[in-house]
């Protein structure tokens, strides 16, 4: 049985990241009646770093649950609702926007602000799903306890890829750091800290093509770009840090997305169907980062204040 | 309330049990971890009369995450008559486990 509730939200907040929690903070201080959907536990993303060193203000870096649990703290000193449930579908044709869970709520809200986030990207090679969990991981700092003393490829070239293997390096005897391009993307200072660590071999233009095993990561096969020799490299795990995909699927159809399921939005946040906005890693935009999902955040809850008065005043 | 394994108590508790057991194998440094715990808690509020809810901290029983080859966490296992029926890896959506604890219980 599908459950209506009643009340009537100004604000419905899809995900309770950096994005969603900063959202909320300016929205409870608009005094905006808020709520924020949030499938898992607050923090997102964010919670996969073990430690943040460049969010301003922390100048010894902070815990990701620490800043994650302050966020939401200060978030719900200002009075903002949250749940704990999933949204698998949405309504925003009428004024009143609906939003379905899970766990077969509904609830109405004037705006709207998509803050849902990205997940980690797949290399999208054989091998790779059979053996997720067998050798086959996406976090470094989940999964690194498990390859003590062993042999790992990491693959990718970003800030995370380099922050991830950094923290293999305590763990790992060899790892082989495999990018597709001729350098990192990464930051400079973590480039420098990789360069320096003994157990860390840089495979450049390099892909992996194909994981293998029998029950469970014995090898890869990895292609030089440049010359296509291919060879096979026999390790007990494959680490991927390739980048992130955002977790829009649920607004295919609904929303303009580009063509990787990013949401577009104007210099406002502003989605494509009024009273609707996003904000943070789901939204298309250059650089994700937890500064940058906070201040996109903020211009959200701003831009769905305004539209909020704006409706109300007309109603 | 939802059982903390070992060495001790893992055969006694998953390997006899008469019902369904799902096993979260988790540790304090784990960030996903941290968001399947609540879910696991939900379900165990939802199915804990059908299924028993157990854990394993992988920090502080090693030998059982390798006896059950875990390489990643949280990776959560459901076991009937001593087998594991059933493996998810990674921070699912509840409705994923939910679906999985479904099947347990249908093919039981």
């Amino acid at each position: 049985m599908k459950e209506f509730k009643d009340e009537l939200y100004d604000l419905i907040i899809i995900g309770a990241g950096p994005a969603g929690l900063s959202c909320a903070i300016y929205a409870g201080r608009a005094k905006l009646r808020t709520l924020v959907l949030e499938k898992a536990i607050a923090g997102g993303q964010l919670l996969f770093s073990e430690r943040v060193e460049n969010y301003p203000g922390f100048d010894e870096g902070v815990g990701s649950q620490e800043l994650a649990g302050k966020m939401k703290k200060q978030a719900e000193k200002f009075g903002v609702e949250f749940k704990e449930d999933e949204v698998v579908e949405i309504a925003l044709k009428s004024q009143e926007k609906i939003i379905t869970t899970a766990d077969e709520k509904i609830y109405k809200g004037l705006a709207i602000v998509v803050a849902c986030g990205s997940k980690y990207s797949q290399l999208g090679v054989p091998g790779e799903e059979e053996f997720y969990g067998k050798g086959v991981s996406y976090c470094g700092t989940c999964d690194a306890a498990f390859f003590q003393g062993k042999d790992v490829v990491a693959v990718g070239g970003g800030d995370t890829a380099l922050e991830e293997t950094i923290f293999l390096s305590r763990f790992a005897k060899k790892i082989i750091l495999i990018h597709r391009r001729d350098k990192f993307r990464g930051t400079k200072i973590l480039q420098e800290r990789i360069f320096s660590l003994p157990n860390v071999e840089v495979r450049w233009n390099s892909v992996v093509t194909k994981i293998k095993g029998a029950f469970k990561v014995e090898g890869v096969m990895v292609k030089n770009v440049k010359t296509d020799h291919e060879e096979y490299i026999s390790i007990d795990g494959v680490f991927v840090f390739v980048g992130i995909k955002p977790q829009t699927e649920f607004l295919n159809g609904f929303l303009d997305l580009d063509d990787k399921g990013f949401i577009v939005t104007d210099e406002l946040m502003a989605a494509s169907v009024r009273g609707v906005f996003a904000c943070g890693d789901a939204r298309k935009n250059n650089l994700k980062q937890i500064v940058i999902a906070c201040a996109e955040g903020a211009q959200a809850a701003v831009s769905a204040e305004k539209y909020v008065e704006d409706i109300k005043t007309k109603r | 309330m939802i059982k903390e394994l070992n060495a001790s108590n893992f055969n006694e508790e998953v390997l006899k049990s008469s019902v369904p057991v799902l096993v979260d194998f988790w540790a304090s440094w784990c960030g996903p971890c941290k968001m399947v715990a609540p879910v696991i808690d939900e379900l165990f509020g939802e199915y804990g009369d059908k299924v028993k809810f157990a854990k394993v901290n992988v920090d502080e029983s090693p030998d059982i995450a390798s006896r059950y080859g875990v390489m990643s966490i949280p990776t959560v296992f459901i076991f009937f008559s001593g087998n594991i029926i059933s493996q998810i890896v990674g921070a699912q959506p509840k409705a994923q486990f939910k679906k999985r604890l479904d099947e347990a219980l249908a093919n039981k």
